[in-house]
């Protein structure tokens, strides 16, 4: 793989000698949709308690590298760990989140939006997942750090488009996921909405967990970012944000030179 | 009011009366629990399919003199597997796969039944008997009921979770394709319980009505299945004393009262009828 420097563990005094296992570790991964090869040997981890940002352009394996991560679409070769343990067993922790490019729910079903922030919590119940009062505390911490505690109990589909990211991304907040994988949060979100999620992101990067971030808007990448990733069905570059957006790479990943510092289509 | 009174009471002294009513109400309430997750997923067709396919089961217990559920359940579960295994195993899709399963179940059947010798055995399988509903059959009804209520209340929210985001189940670790065969399942069960209350033709209304008329009613899933199970209790009491009074088909007489309360929801419901939007003209809402 041709990244720069894999991963800079963050300041962990007393951990220089035996580091955690990274949150999210993908190896020579391949997959396939019949003859369209999505992803091919893509290689690459990511070190917990920070943010990495996923670009690349349309088509170029995005999507498909989070849902083979979330074991929903197989592999034909390779493996993925997350925080050190296998996938499915994470998952069962309830450590990993995901909040997918478009959400494939009936936005007309009868929940209000702080049902939809407790299903977060469902890993940290008992099988009949009665909510308890810290369940509740939690959904009403997430829905008031992404903005949602006045239309907590509006039905979902009465939210906007952006308001309704923000409450997926509330139900990953209330899940307290180690490992939270987002799929073009900003996609169709306003500025004042980008800036909420960004923050909310990046509290919880401070609270040690990683974030996986797809975007096309790479000029807010350096700031949101600690990390990115460039894909175009391979992995191109992994590293810092300014090693990884350079214009010969972006040239390698888009096929043209976007504007110094504009977004991408 | 004392018309009003006998016309409550009265029918009251007859046994049969109680036990038909007994049968109604819990089928009914029964019926309207799963009948929330069978609109919102969009399965109200597998509910006609389930009923209809275990009418060979239920005309093998017949002629054998086995517990009706006994075949019933075989059958109905039998018939969702493999409705399952076709949808899953061929490019046939699911809705081209159910309606060939259950066509093929319900056409066994019918060959079947020409072995039943009494037409009435054949019309209380079509269209229920619950005026003759006897002991054993109350008791494997009242089992199967039982199971279905501990079953929802232990599960009622992962079933909600599986209909309304199967991702994020399996995000966090539940199994969608387990919750789904639970859901299956427990429609299967209840397909059989509704059976004797109304019969095989009948019984899709009792898995369909009942929650489409409450989601007429309340943005909230855990008040959608109150309301349901509500409606449509009220439903079968309503029917079973008009069929009594009026001497006409119980089974029918409970569906048509499940019918009116549809109409009434979908007519005055405050926030979704249809008088109301006209009231504040606005739009239909899409999907
Ligand atoms: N279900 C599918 N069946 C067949 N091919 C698919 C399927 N999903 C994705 N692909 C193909 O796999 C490749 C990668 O798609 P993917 O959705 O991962 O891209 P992406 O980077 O997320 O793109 P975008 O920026 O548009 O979201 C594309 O060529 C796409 O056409
Ligand atoms: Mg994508």
């Amino acid at each position: 793989m041709s990244a720069t420097e894999t991963t800079r563990t963050p300041p962990q005094p007393g951990q220089e000698q035996s580091p955690p296992p990274p949150a999210v570790e993908v190896a020579g991964v391949t997959v396939r949709y019949g003859d369209v090869l999505a992803l091919e040997d893509v290689s690459l981890s990511v070190g917990r308690g920070r943010i990495c940002g996923l670009l690349g352009a349309n088509g170029s394996g995005k999507s498909t590298l989070f849902t083979t991560i979330m074991g929903l679409t197989p592999a034909s070769r390779g493996r993925v760990r997350i925080l050190g343990s296998d996938p499915a067993a994470a998952r069962r922790r309830g450590l990993v989140g995901y909040v997918p490019q478009s959400e494939q729910v009936d936005w007309a079903f009868p929940v209000r939006v702080a049902d939809v922030v407790m299903m977060g919590r469902y890993g940290h119940m008992g099988p009949s997942r009665r909510p308890r009062r810290a369940d509740r505390a939690a959904v009403e911490q997430a829905l008031e750090r992404t903005g949602l505690s006045d239309l907590a109990h509006r039905q979902i589909g009465a939210l906007s488009g952006g308001q309704r990211k923000r409450a997926f991304v509330a139900r990953g907040i209330a899940q307290g996921a180690r490992l939270f994988l987002l799929d073009e949060p900003f996609a169709g979100v306003d500025r004042p909405s980008q800036a909420t999620i960004s923050e909310v992101l990046a509290a919880m990067r401070d609270d040690g967990a990683t974030l996986l971030v797809s975007t096309h808007d790479l000029a807010g990448v350096p700031d949101l970012c600690d990390e990115a990733v460039l894909l175009q069905r391979r992995l191109i570059a992994q590293g810092a944000p300014a090693d990884v957006l350079t214009p010969q790479r972006l040239l390698e990943a888009f096929g043209i030179a976007p504007h110094p510092g504009g977004r991408a289509a | 009011m004392s018309t009003l009174a006998e016309w409550i009471t009265v029918p009251l002294q007859f046994d049969f009366m109680q036990r038909a009513l007994l049968v109604s109400v819990v089928a009914g309430v029964v019926c309207a629990l799963l009948s929330c997750w069978m609109t919102l997923t969009g399965w109200s067709l597998l509910g006609d399919a389930v009923s209809h396919a275990v009418l060979p089961g239920v005309v093998l217990s017949y002629l054998f003199g086995l517990p009706f559920a006994a075949g019933a359940l075989v059958f109905g579960a039998g018939s969702v597997a493999l409705i399952g295994v076709v949808n899953r195993t061929s490019r046939v899709k699911e809705d081209a796969a159910i309606g060939i399963v259950f066509t093929a179940m319900f056409g066994i059947g019918v060959v079947l039944i020409s072995r039943i010798p009494s037409q009435t055995d054949l019309m209380h399988i079509l269209f229920g008997n619950v005026l003759g509903v006897s002991d054993g059959e109350i008791l494997q009804i009242l089992a199967m009921a039982a199971l279905i209520l501990a079953v929802v209340g232990l599960k009622h929210r992962d079933l909600t979770l599986y209909a309304f985001d199967p991702v994020h189940a399996h995000a966090i670790g539940l199994r969608p394709r387990r919750l789904e065969a639970l859901l299956l399942g427990l429609l299967s069960v209840t397909v059989v319980v509704a059976l004797q209350a109304v019969g095989i033709i009948l019984v899709v209304a009792m898995v369909v009505i009942p929650g489409a008329t409450a989601y007429l009613l309340t943005d909230r899933f855990e008040r959608m299945l109150l309301i349901a199970a509500a409606v449509s209790a009220a439903a079968s009491v309503v029917g079973t004393y008009v069929s009594f009074h009026a001497d006409i088909a119980t089974g029918g007489a409970v569906v048509v009262a499940q019918a009116c309360g549809f109409a009434l929801a979908y007519l005055f419901s405050p926030r979704h009828g249809v008088a109301a939007r006209l009231l504040r003209r606005s739009p239909a809402p899409a999907g």
